[in-house]
């Protein structure tokens, strides 16, 4: 029997919403108070959704400590007190939080060999949410 | 695709009943939410909207626009007030929550353009929600 899975994580990180691919006053304009230059930072929740066969002898999808290793190793050790601007990934890519759940999607989904990576969903605040199931429409 | 979520939180009264039933009917349907003289709800307003990443801004659709949509098609709309008698949807349509949520849908849609509203999620109280899709 298939089952999914979810999984809460925190990190706390700053960014600032900018594209030099624009004018100051464009950016000001598209970004407002995001476009800080001192940047700001929010305590972002991530949740982790995976999928699988139950196992019939564990009961369970996966095992729990193996996406928490993950998850810690690859997102949460390398986002939390950090600032989104000056990661590589965010070179080139603006970091708003759909690109970001982009982002970790992906390289949760790479890493992650003992059970579908379903969907990322990033609470940004307490207010607004994304979510990120591979580009997938998400079921109901 | 990607989706993006956006809660706001409103108030309003309203109360149950329907001129299709008698009296007796109405109560013993609607229970004490048929009282005439209403009752109230801090409504949560959870609306989901999807689309393509805009390479050049990041964004699915700019949160503030977003935002400003839901605060003048709903929150002016109906916070602080009497569903039954103050929102023109309910002039002949019982103001339940399943109601509710349709209409909102209903003034969302023609609003939204560079993103597609996906779902319209009310709380009438923690416990109790509703979705809905646009489905007919």
């Amino acid at each position: 029997m298939k089952a999914h899975l979810t999984r809460r994580y925190r990190f706390s990180a700053s960014h600032r919403l900018h594209n030099d691919a624009m004018s100051a006053e464009e950016n000001t304009a598209l970004y407002g108070k995001c476009n800080n230059p001192y940047g700001h930072g929010h305590n972002y929740i991530l949740e982790v959704t995976v999928s699988g066969q139950v196992d019939p002898r564990t009961g369970m999808i996966c095992n729990l400590v193996n996406l928490d290793r993950l998850v810690n190793q690859e997102i949460v050790k390398r986002y939390d007190d950090g600032n989104l601007n000056t990661m590589d990934e965010f070179q080139k890519l603006v970091p708003t939080t759909e690109n970001l759940c982009v982002e970790i999607f992906n390289r949760l989904q790479s890493g992650f060999r003992s059970a579908k990576v379903e969907k990322v969903r990033i609470e940004e605040t307490m207010m607004n949410s994304f979510e990120y199931a591979g580009g997938r429409e998400l079921a109901h | 695709m990607i989706y993006l979520t956006r809660r706001v939180e409103f108030s309003a009264s309203h109360y149950y009943h329907s001129p299709e039933f008698s009296d007796e009917e109405n109560r013993r349907i609607f229970g004490k939410c048929n009282n005439p003289h209403g009752h109230g709800h801090n409504y949560i307003l959870e609306v989901t909207v999807k689309g393509d990443i805009d390479s050049k801004s990041g964004f699915v659709m700019d949160l503030k626009q977003l935002k400003d949509i839901m605060n003048r098609e709903v929150v002016e709309a109906l916070d602080h007030r009497n569903l039954n008698k103050e929102v023109p949807e309910f002039a002949e349509q019982i103001p339940t929550s399943e109601n509710i949520a349709i209409a909102i849908w209903n003034r969302l849609t023609p609003n939204l353009r560079l993103a597609q509203l996906h779902r319209v999620r009310l709380y009438e109280t923690a416990d109790l929600f509703v979705d809905f899709y646009g489905e007919a």
